[in-house]
This record gives structure tokens, sequence and C-alpha cells, in this order.
């Protein structure tokens, strides 16, 4: 994976940077030894690493303002960051940039439930905002798997998901307002509490774009009233078409479940042998749907589904009784990840999405590229939206494997845009599939895109080297009207 | 007499955009105007007329997905919608009676660069939030797509949602893909009458934080906007109504129905209304068709819900007009007699004293003069105007679309 070619002018600065920064974030808001700057050097991409030249934890908004305007004065580049959980690598630091840490920002600032919504900064983490109103009767539903550590600021710059997305949206659905401050130090607001944008939608634009147009310094997110009644069921198919083509019944006779996932049978023997969720065996794919509402509603739920099982042809089929068995049935899915870990001394986590009728295909087609590429495979699934994470087993202790999973990973992505999917579903582009945009864009798709970035940080000094394959130059004076034919730039840096 | 240029395809929608910027003309971009005077009037050179852009171009109902052509006829995407039980969540409303037109005229297109939500609005999502894919030709005249067809997606910068809402100021959309899920198959309607416009707020913020009922929307009409209903058991009721909509299957709107009624015929008058009159009293709120009889400048203010009641309130004291609310607060409709200037200032001074400038307020039907001096969306803090301006022109750098309707063009150069 090739990022820009560090400046070298800007790495012989770094000490006269280091005292500017420290000016404007004075005692410990600087890093700059060595041993420190390790723990920056990679997201939870652990594939790439990089230490960055300093890394900045401003505290104020005015201080990430000042920073903001002095890296933009001396032409230097900043990665921001808030927990380090990406799985696509958007955090990925640069040898002659900054990261810029929003972790001290962890204040929730106020919770109204009148507007049901909460104001918190960046800095604070997903499943805390839950916790501030879970007493109240309330919640906040996007759910990525992180959500312990993950940080608000990194979900809206990602537009995280989680497993509850079909029903509840994800990141970009939940939240009304943030704080803005550009690269060149401007303050902007946009949203607030009210529930329409206000001219153009620049806050569902800054939703996902991964660091690329601003950095956000307050969030206030919407909030729900909890769900009166969760209750889980595991039904067992003996093939993954009957799963999938269960899942479509389920939605076309007008059910939204809050979640469904499949699992494969790699996946199913790994979770089980790890947590021991009481999985059955003896199946080739597992569907795990889950039902929330008011008791007579989710009753109602239960037997639809059930009915829909057994006309695919489940044959096993288990409802939670309580909510210790409800967590229990979704102990082992969340346990997926891991316990692939305990079967494999590595694995690299995909994320595309497809028409999910498509499923049975794509599942196919993967076991195929498996065998190709020599690797195996298991696979996850959140059925209800088509968005796809196999899993590939790899040994990075062996000469190429890497390489391998990686070529593999980026085979399975080609598959789900020649599917009619898209590269990923929530995890983001990153400097992972950077170089793959061109298999879903075209170029001019991609410079339309591109050109954003010109509106925001005309410079190219926010995050660059992701999200793109190439670096975008934007004409001078706001005048970007580039005629055609001049658009591809052929000397353009490619990395 | 402005010249009417109306391609029947894409491409020749694309020509038509060359045409355009090599004659160095400017488009007013439009479907069948339902909604045309909505905004700042448009001095363009020709109107490209895109209703001839029509048809689905897919619908896959177990993938909730839906990709339609601008100029599809609203009301035809939403009886295919029904006749598989799914619907557009967002409830886009009928504006067309506000300016004396038949209803239902408008277009998909139009509801999306619109970017209006009905009633649902509150608790299913905005327009934005359906919009999962566009393909559109910027004002270079380079036909772009961006999004995807599949209901997840965070891939590239989110376009789709950015030009939603745009009211045709960055590119002509020629197709759409769109989410779309399953509809309820029962829904009622829970009113309390004659409550003040205070205590349906109360009413309200109590039902969204302590009960279980599954209410969709939430709205109040006064006394004398009630008496406007075409649902003759509002009309005819002689007093103010506080509305709460539930949806849902049959078994959960009648214990919501239950749980309402438990707690609230105690402190008022109540009724329910059934799925037929909800539909037809729910559509009237979204369109505001209240205000259909009359040509007085009439006002959309998105506000935070809590501060709803005490703004509508204060508007129609102080200003002498009628107003009533949708979204729990979050949306109010005002309509003032002032035919000289709609009273904008006024209207946004005391919107940013009461919600401490957390709103905005969007002149929705006011003649052409007064649109021409007062700007119908809200005028912007000067860094949001900058960075509107500098997005925009990063679609249409020489301003061929739509020039002036959402804001006055300021040049770049």
């Amino acid at each position: 994976m090739l990022m820009p070619a560090p400046d070298s002018a800007l790495l012989k600065r770094r000490g006269e940077f280091l005292n500017a920064l420290r000016a404007i974030v004075p005692g410990e808001g600087v890093i700059d030894d060595h041993a420190s700057l390790a723990a920056y050097e990679c997201d939870a991409l652990l594939a790439y690493r990089q230490r960055p030249m300093l890394v900045v934890l401003p505290e104020t908004v005015e201080q990430v303002s000042q920073v903001l305007a002095y890296c933009h004065q001396v032409g230097l580049k900043v990665v921001p960051r808030g927990s380090g959980t990406s799985l696509s690598g958007g955090a990925l630091p640069l040898e002659d940039g900054i990261v810029l840490a929003l972790g001290k920002f962890n204040r929730i600032l106020e919770v109204d439930l009148a507007n049901r919504c909460v104001v918190v900064q960046p800095g604070v983490t997903n499943a805390s905002v839950t916790d501030a109103v879970s007493d109240k009767g309330f919640y906040y539903a996007p759910d990525p798997s992180s959500q312990i550590i993950c940080s608000i600021g990194g979900n809206v710059a990602e537009n995280s998901g989680g497993v509850h997305c079909l029903k509840y949206g994800m990141t970009s659905n939940n939240i009304l307002g943030v704080e803005l401050v550009l690269m060149d130090g401007s303050i902007l607001r946009l949203g607030g509490k009210h529930l329409d944008p206000q001219a153009l939608d620049l806050l569902g634009l800054i939703c996902g774009s991964e660091g690329l147009l601003g950095v956000v310094t307050e969030v206030t997110v919407r909030v729900l009233r909890s769900p009166e009644t969760q209750r889980a069921l595991l039904l067992g198919f003996a093939d993954v078409e009957s799963a999938g083509a269960c899942v479509a019944d389920i939605i076309a006779k007008g059910l939204i479940p809050a979640a469904m996932e499949i699992m494969d049978k790699t996946a199913i023997h790994a979770a089980e042998s790890f947590v021991h969720a009481g999985y059955p065996l003896d199946v080739e794919a597992l569907l795990l749907v889950e039902l929330d509402g008011p008791p007579v509603e989710v009753d109602h739920f239960v037997d639809m589904v059930s009915a829909t099982g057994r006309k695919f042809g489940a044959v096993s089929t288990r409802l939670s009784n309580s909510e210790a068995e409800r967590k229990k049935f979704w102990a082992g899915r969340k346990a997926a990840f891991p316990a692939i870990g305990q079967i494999s001394p590595d694995y690299y986590c995909v994320d595309g999405t497809i028409p999910r009728r498509m499923l049975p295909r794509a599942l196919r087609e993967i076991a195929e590229l498996s065998e190709i590429f020599g690797l195996k495979v298991a696979n996850v699934f959140h059925a209800g939206d088509g968005n796809l994470h196999p899993l590939i087993l790899y040994n990075a202790d062996l000469q190429g494997e890497l390489e391998r999973a990686e070529a593999f990973g980026a085979a399975i992505l080609k598959l789900c845009v020649e599917l009619g999917g898209v590269l990923t579903g929530e995890h983001g582009v990153g400097v992972e599939k950077r170089d793959l945009m061109e298999v879903q864009f075209t170029q001019t798709d991609l410079d339309q895109q591109q050109r954003l970035k010109c509106a925001f940080d005309p410079d190219g000094l926010l995050n660059p080297g992701k999200v793109f394959p190439t670096l975008h130059r934007c004409a001078e004076q706001g005048r970007v009207h580039v005629h055609r034919g001049e658009m591809r730039f052929p000397d353009v840096e490619r990395f | 007499m402005r010249a009417v240029w109306k391609p029947e395809n894409v491409s020749a929608v694309q020509s038509s955009v060359n045409d355009a910027i090599r004659s160095g003309y400017s488009l007013e971009i439009v479907g069948n105007g339902s909604k045309r005077q909505l905004g700042r009037p448009v001095d363009a050179s020709i109107t490209l007329d895109v209703s001839g852009l029509k048809g689905i171009q897919l619908y896959e109902p177990e993938e909730l997905i839906l990709v339609v052509a601008p100029g599809t006829l609203l009301s035809d995407v939403n009886s295919l919608l029904e006749s598989h039980g799914q619907h557009l969540a967002f409830e886009p409303p009928d504006y067309g009676p506000l300016w004396g037109q038949a209803g239902d005229r408008g277009t998909i297109g139009g509801a999306i660069m619109s970017g209006r939500g009905g009633p649902r609005r509150l608790t299913a999502g905005a327009a934005r939030d359906f919009m999962l894919g566009v393909k559109a030709i910027n004002g270079s005249g380079e036909l772009f797509s961006a999004g995807g067809r599949v209901v997840k997606n965070v891939t590239g910068f989110d376009l789709p949602k950015l030009v939603t809402g745009s009211f045709g100021t960055l590119c002509v959309v020629v197709e759409l893909t769109l989410k779309v899920l399953p509809k309820a198959p029962e829904s009622a309607t829970f009113v309390l009458c004659g409550l003040d416009v205070d205590e349906a707020s109360t009413v309200i913020q109590d039902v969204f934080r302590d009960m279980t009922a599954q209410v969709s929307s939430a709205a109040f009409l006064p006394m004398d906007i009630a008496c406007h209903s075409s649902v003759a058991e509002i009309q005819s009721m002689g007093e103010s109504v506080t509305l709460l909509r539930l949806e849902g299957f049959g078994l959960s709107v009648m214990t919501g129905l239950d749980e309402l009624s438990k707690v609230f015929r105690q402190s008022a008058s109540t009724k329910i209304l059934d799925k037929e009159l909800s539909k037809v009293l729910w559509k009237e709120i979204g369109g505001a068709h209240y205000f259909a009889l009359g040509e007085s400048p009439l006002w959309f203010l998105s506000v935070p819900p809590a501060c709803g009641a005490h703004l509508g309130k204060r508007l129609a004291q102080e200003l002498n007009g009628r107003f009533f609310f949708d979204w729990a607060g979050g949306g109010i409709w005002f309509e003032t007699p002032n035919n000289m200037d709609a009273d904008a200032f006024r209207i946004r001074q005391l919107l940013a004293e009461v919600t401490g400038n957390d709103g905005h307020a969007t002149l929705i039907r006011a003649d052409e003069r007064i649109r021409s001096v007062v700007s119908p969306f809200q005028p912007l803090p000067q860094p949001l105007a900058l960075m509107n301006q500098r997005v925009r022109l990063q679609f249409d750098p020489d301003g061929v679309f739509n020039p002036g309707r959402m804001y006055e063009n300021i040049h770049a150069d």
C-alpha cells in the first residue's frame, strides 16, 4: 500500500512544528517521543503502520482551530483520529504529518430528552451515549461492534453502522448536528436540534467523509426510547440458499426485524467452540433474527418468523425465553471475530454489500476463490441489508500470506461490485479499499466526489492518501472548472 | 416568453446541458412545476423540462430498492409501492394545492430535489435518509453516478444526500435510487380535543418520553385550523385537536390506543380516527392544505420540537396570523396576513429568540415580488454561506442550473 511520498523539507522542520504546536496546546498536549508515538502508528487495520511526526491532543475547539490554521499556514498534513478502531486504515498516520487525536473531547455536554437528543464531544464513546440516557429508558441506536471503545467522532467520520441498522439506520440517519472545524481553522455549525437541514445538506456530506473534509468537535445525536421487549430466534438451515430465501420472505411479508444475521458453517463452529452459545453444529447456515417492540407485536412477529422458517425448511428453531438466553444467542455472533482468531493465527475481515438475492452466488464464488487463493474463509453476514463480512484466515508469519489474503479480499470486493453491490457497507474505504474505488466508480464519478475536497480543503492537507486512488488538484481561486480532456491529469501521482 | 427544451432521454438531457454551456445559457430545471413557486424566482435563459424522463427502472421489493426516472409521477410511484405493501416512509407532501393547483401532480424528482418530508418524517427520517444513489449531469456536462443500489453503503462521499433538497442548484438528476420500506398494515389516530398549545406540547412530550405506544406522527391543530379540515370528525368539533398517529400491525395499534385512552381519558375528551380517515387527515397536514384557499404568505419553520408550541403561539399573537405544528412541534406552519414583506425579519428574529438560533424559517408561498426581495430560504451566517457557494461551484462552476433559486448568486471570480 503506497502512501503519498513524505516531504523531506517538512521532516526537517519537525522541531519548529513541535514548538509552535506546544505554544497552542501546552503541557502534555503534544507527543513527540518515539516510544509514545508508537501507540498511534496504526488503527484496527493492523497490517499498515506508520509512526506520525507528532501527535497533538487538543482539549478545546479553539485549540483545534488554531492547530489546523497553523498546519494550513505551514502546509503540514493532518490525520484526525478518534479511538483508532477503524477497520479500513482511516486513521493511518503519515510520516510527514501530525495526528490530531480527539480523545480529550470526552464530555457529554447535554441530555435533552424533551427534544430526544444528546449533545456530546466527539471523543465520547458510542456506548456511553446510551449509558447517559438508559436510566430514562432511552438509547442511541447505531451499535458498531466496537461500541465500547469507538468514539462518536469516529462514527461520524465513518458513518458507522452495526447489526441494527436495517431498522434503525446508520450514524448519518441518527445525528442532527455537528460543529466542524475546517482545515483553515474556521468553525462551522451544521444542523442543531431541529430536524431538517438549512440550505445544502452539508451534514449528510460530512458524515462518512472519513476525515477528509473537516474535524468534528461536537455532535448532536438523536436518541430513541428503548424497546419494551427484545427476543431472538435461531434458525438452522441445511443450506445457505434457504436461509437467504427466508430473509427475503420475512421482508416481503412487511417485517423489518431489529437484526438479521447469517453465519456459515465455519463461523458457527468457531463461535460455538469459543463461547458455547448452544448453536446447532449440524447445519450449513444459521440465521439469527432479533425482534423488538411492544410484547404483543414481538409475539406476533415471532410467530411470523417461525412460520417463515418452517416454510423454507429450517431444520432447527429456538426462541430466546429470557434476556440471558437472548444474550447467549448473540454472544456467539458477537464473538465470531475473536472466535476465528482462535482457529487461525490471523484473519482479515472483508466488508462489502451485495443485493441480498445474490447471496447464494456470492458464497459459491467466495468458496471458489478460497480454493484459488488457498486460504480458508468464514462468512458472517448482516443478512437484512446485504452486508457481507467474509473473514479470511491466514498466517502473517508465513511468507506472502498477508499479500495473498489481501488479494483474496480484493477479489471478494470486486465480486460484490460485479453482483450489483458496493465495496464497503460500513467499514469505510480508508487506505484499505482506496485502490479499488475505480472498480465501482468511473473517473468522472470520482472527480465529482473529489472536487468536494476543494471546497473544504483545497490544499489537500486533511487525511491525504485515503479514500481516493489519486490526489486531486484543485484549480486556483475556487475556479474549479476544468474542461474535459484536461481532467485526467496524466501525470498525477498514483499511490 | 422563455424557450422550453424538453429532452426525452438521458443523452438528450446531456446534450441540452452541453448546448447551454456552449451558448452561455442558464437553465431553469422543472418537472411538473408543482413546487416551482417555492424559492426565489429563477432568472434563466431556458426552461429545461425533464418531465419526459419517466419510468420505473427497477423495483425489487425484497431488496427494498426502487430505481426511478425523475419525471415519474409521485402518485404512480406511490401506487406501485402500495400494491406491494410498501411506501416511501418519509411521506413526501403534496404542496400543489397551496398554489391552487390540482393535487398529486408532483414528480418523484421534485419530491427529492425539494427534500421535504411529511408527518412521518418525525420518526422515520427525511427524504435524504432514503436516497441511496443518484445519476446526474453536472455543470460541466458530465454524467456522473454516486451512491449505490444497495441499502447499506459507505463507499465514497455521500453525494445522494447532498443532492437531496438542493432544488436543482447542483446538477440535473436523471435517475434516483431510493430505499423503500414495508408499509404498516394498520393505522389510527388518537385525538385529544380542546387542549391549548402548551398542553398539547406537554402531552406529546410525555407520550414520547414515557409511553410505549408507537406514535409515528404528532401534530396540533388550533381551532381556527381544525375547522378547515376535510375530515368531518375534525372539522365539526369546534375545538383544537392534538393528534397522535399510531402505525403498525393490528394488535400493536390496538394496544397503543388502549394505553393512550387509559392515560388521557380522565383529562381530555378523546376520539379515535380509523385508518381511512387517518390517511386523509395526515395527507392534508403534510401538505398544509388548510391554507390552500388563501394566498397570504405561508412559512414553514424547522425548530427543536420542544420549542414549537411557544414559538407558534408567539407568531400567531404578535403577527396576527394562523399556525399549526407538526413533527411534535419541530415543524411549524405559519400564515401571515402581511403581504408587504411576509414578516420575514420578525419571524426569523422570533425564531432566533425562542430557539437560541437553532432552526430556520422557509417562505413556502408568497407572490413573486415578495420572493425577489425577501430570501425564501433563511440567510446563512457568513462562513456557511461561503461553504454552500463553494460546494455549489464544485458541481456547477458557471452557475448554469437554477441560478438564484436558493440564494442570490455570489460569483466566485
